[in-house]
């Protein structure tokens, strides 16, 4: 279980890594050389990147055909939140971040 | 093959056996979903997703059953079930790994509503599997009380 959690952590501990799990967000299903064309990303750091996220299943895949398309994963994740989050304090930290979102402004590179 | 819409993976600590039960059996569906799901789940029989002694809130048919590696049916509110357009299509893969149960949970063909509900609800149903299957207990609440 502490092994999970430790990929899950170091795999987002990296600014690139996570722009891959957010433009799996806004498309999923994408090649890698999509991915690398949209990220402006080598392919192979994108594979490498890939490679990490996949062995902290926040990347799933399928095969079609030649091709392996690209899912975020956001099951760890949840399970994350789960364990610190939900059990407690939620509807303060819902407002919370509520608060901070409208303080804030929209994300920005939520839509691109 | 369409594209799937969502590619869910878990890993859970228990057998394949296991985890097919807790997604058709209808005691058990209903402890972490809340909802049981109700089939003799033989392909081309239908199944249905609700309370008990209630109206579905779900409705489909069984494309695949192969117990207990894979699981496909189709999904549409009651309302919608003739309309092609309003079913979407949920397959199971169950693969055991190990000690642990690979289970992989793949949604096509939603409409543009459908992905902004099934987003929110899928990662919820299999951590609350997961975490049935693993302890016994369930989160309280996973969904935040819209089921009440």
């Amino acid at each position: 279980m502490a092994d999970e959690m430790d990929r899950v952590f170091k795999a987002l501990a990296d600014a690139s890594r996570r722009a891959l799990l957010d433009d799996l967000f806004r498309e999923p299903g994408q090649t890698l050389g999509a991915l690398a064309s949209r990220l402006d990303m080598t392919r192979q750091a994108v594979s490498q990147h890939l490679a990490v996220l996949e062995a902290a299943n926040l990347v799933s895949t399928v095969k079609r055909g030649r091709e392996k398309l690209h899912y975020l994963n956001p099951i760890p994740i949840h399970e994350a939140h789960g364990r610190w989050i939900a059990k407690f304090e939620r509807p303060r930290l819902d407002a919370l971040a509520e608060l901070k979102q409208r303080l804030e402004g929209p994300q920005g590179d939520r839509d691109g | 093959m369409d594209k799937p819409s969502y590619v869910y993976v878990t890993y859970i600590l228990a057998t394949p056996e296991k985890v097919w039960e807790a997604i058709t059996d209808a005691e058990v569906s209903a402890r972490f979903w809340h909802r049981s799901n109700v089939s003799d789940w033989q392909v081309g029989s239908t199944w249905e997703h609700k309370f008990p002694g209630k109206p579905a809130d779900l409705v489909g048919k069984v494309l695949e059953a192969d117990p207990p590696s894979r699981l496909v049916m189709t999904w549409a509110g009651p309302a919608h079930v003739d309309n092609p357009d309003r079913v979407s299509v949920v397959a199971f893969d169950i693969k055991p790994m190990g000690e642990k149960t690979r289970l992989t949970m793949t949604h096509s063909k939603l409409t543009p509503q459908g992905l902004k509900d099934v987003s929110e609800a899928w990662p919820a149903v299999l951590s609350n599997m997961k975490t049935l299957l693993e302890t016994g207990d369930v989160i309280p609440d996973p969904f935040g009380g819209i089921h009440g």
